[in-house]
């Protein structure tokens, strides 16, 4: 038995290799087109999230095109995959648009979100959608079920690791700061958290609606690894995604700093694009915007 | 009869002999695991619990996260919290997912005794039958929590088992089996039937006694499995006896004699009683003080079977 071994390993061992450096040039093409898609599905449902969607388009495209998600598009259910949990459910757009480039089902299912019959649910349901791995949307949840997951790691002594996606409002259930107690006490260290901190809830500017402070400092004080980032700079997504492998006996969070609606003019860092869709011209301008 | 023990000491036993047995079956309690007696599981298989502390809406989400990865995850509060405070979280990610969690909660209903309201929760049955893929399972002695416990374990899915804190007589017979959708008819009679569940079968058994030496034949329905309900017997009972008396300690609105009377009304209408909680909360006392106090003691409900038996004479 090695040393590694012997040493009373307080979490599961993560995997600890260097994920090759993506082509971020590559990774900007991609991004355009989910924002695309993310546009294309919300105006043909009528109904939806684009703020967020859009905002959180680079984290997401990092983090799965990046070569950090451990996936398998032709078995959804491998138990060695890596998990996400879109824990703000409501920015699912997003995730669809991405688990359809990656083929976990076709791109042409896309624009029937939210339609009765669809696979693609207004919020993620494990039911309907390959690639999906929790039910979320009713917030505060999600967390939790993301460190279930981690800790069923250790138990089965596998090392695949646990992405969250959450966000500054999201932060304000009491639920996320039991999960956030419990994943530091458990030293939960294959569970790695990305907040969208794009400043914005559905009712207005989040230090209006209900200040969040210093997030980062809440999460480092509740003994969390802690990174901020731009969350547009896709190297730095990435630097931080990597650098959130290398830690041991701590969860980490990503405090990824977006701009709600990012790629499209008239939706940056306007509130009311957190929970409305499109119209016919607004669709034909933010496409062109984002045209390649 | 072989002595008195709570279920939820039952239950704590059932789970030892599942550790050993399997090794998918984890256990998370918040921060209670002394009383609902999940501790001796900690104690034997640490690697396998996890102690969520005082915060049970994320104990339920980190168990629809571990039961996601294959395990078998049992959760377990007092009644009024896993099903109080985490109520949204059961509903979102252990019945809509259809997570593999069995969420055994104790301390449920009347007997909770001396801790009183706060703590008697009432409501459960109620909120948790109305929950799609959510079984519920109310075991009327230890002899019945060890095999519902064994029976949930063995089956994929949701359930809620309610148990309690107060001890209670081990009357069922040594090779009682539980089955899932299936309602133990424990007495046979014709005048009138007793449905009862939980701590109250036995009160109820001994009021069929009382009735007997009456020359009233009661038939005694021991309601463990809430749902999915056993309908066939429940529609038997209504025409084989033409009148029904259910008993919980739990509010007359929406726990099983709701679940009974929906049935009955729709498919075999007869004369029904439901004796509960009506419309009000508890108090502080001895579990069996209160059951009598509140009208759920043998002489309690020998005495509205009587009434229940008069009015279907009368034919009204």
């Amino acid at each position: 038995m090695s040393d590694t071994e012997a040493a009373p390993a307080p979490a599961n061992t993560t995997r600890n290799t260097p994920t090759m450096t993506p082509d971020f040039d590559k990774l900007a093409v991609t991004a355009k087109e989910l924002r695309r898609d993310v546009l294309t599905m919300l105006h043909a449902s009528a109904s939806g999230h684009p703020g967020g969607s859009l905002g959180m388009t680079d984290v997401f495209t990092t983090l799965y095109f990046g070569g950090h998600m451990n996936v398998d598009p032709k078995n959804p259910a491998w138990e060695d995959r890596d998990r996400f949990v879109l824990s703000n459910g409501h920015i699912c757009p997003i995730l669809y648009a991405i688990l359809a480039k990656l083929e976990f089902f076709p791109h042409s299912e896309l624009i029937t979100l939210r339609k009765l019959g669809s696979n693609l649910q207004g919020h993620p349901d494990t039911h309907f959608t390959k690639g999906v791995d929790a039910c979320t949307g009713s917030l505060g949840n999600g967390v939790s079920v993301g460190l279930g997951m981690a800790l069923g790691a250790r138990i089965a002594k596998k090392d695949y690791r646990v992405y969250v996606g959450s966000s500054d409002g999201e932060s304000q259930e009491g639920q996320v700061w039991e999960m956030a107690s419990a994943a530091a006490h458990y030293k939960v260290d294959n569970l790695t958290v990305l907040i969208d901190r794009n400043g914005i809830q559905i009712d207005g500017f989040t230090k209006d609606v209900m200040d969040q402070g210093d997030l980062a400092a809440k999460y480092a004080a509740f003994g969390w690894h802690v990174q901020e980032v731009d969350g547009h700079d896709m190297k730095a997504v990435h630097a931080a995604l990597e650098k959130a492998k290398t830690v041991r006996g701590q969860p980490q969070m990503i405090c990824c700093h977006t701009l709600l609606g990012k790629g499209v003019s008239y939706m940056e860092n306007v509130p009311k694009w957190h929970g409305v869709a499109p119209s016919d011209d607004e669709l034909k301008q933010a496409l062109s915007e984002l045209a390649d | 009869m072989t002595g008195q023990v709570a279920t939820r000491e039952s239950y704590g036993k059932a789970l030892l002999a599942l550790g050993e047995s399997r090794n998918d079956v984890v256990v998370l309690d918040a921060d209670l695991s002394g009383s609902t007696k999940t501790k001796a599981f900690s104690q034997q298989y640490p690697e396998r619990f996890f102690n969520m502390g005082v915060a049970e809406a994320n104990m339920i989400g980190t168990a629809s996260g571990l039961a996601s990865t294959g395990l078998t995850v049992f959760a377990s509060s007092f009644a009024m919290f896993a099903v109080g405070k985490a109520f949204e979280q059961v509903r979102q990610e252990i019945a809509l997912p259809i997570a593999n969690v069995k969420i055994c909660a104790s301390h449920a209903g009347l007997t909770t005794g001396e801790d009183g309201a706060s703590h008697q929760v009432l409501e459960d049955l109620a909120i948790m039958r109305v929950l799609p893929n959510m079984r519920v399972i109310v075991p009327a002695d230890g002899r019945e929590t060890e095999a519902a416990i064994a029976a949930v374990a063995a089956s994929e899915g949701p359930a809620y088992v309610r148990l309690s804190r107060m001890k209670t007589p081990v009357f069922l017979p040594d090779d009682y089996e539980f089955e899932f959708g299936k309602i133990p008819v424990l007495r046979d009679g014709s005048d009138i039937t007793l449905a009862a569940c939980g701590v109250c079968v036995h009160p109820a058994l001994e009021a069929a006694e009382m009735l007997a030496t009456e020359g009233i034949q009661a038939r005694v329905l021991n309601v463990a499995c809430i749902k999915p309900l056993d309908e066939a017997t429940l529609i038997a009972a209504s025409r084989d006896t033409g009148a029904i008396v259910t008993v919980e300690e739990h509010q007359r609105r929406g726990g099983m004699g709701s679940a009974v009377a929906e049935v009955i009304a729709e498919q075999a209408p007869c004369h029904v009683r439901r004796l509960g909680m009506d419309d009000r909360f508890g108090e502080s006392g001895d579990g069996a003080e209160l059951l009598a106090h509140f009208g759920l003691d043998a002489p309690s409900i020998a005495q509205a079977a009587r009434e229940t038996l008069a009015l279907k004479q009368k034919g009204r």
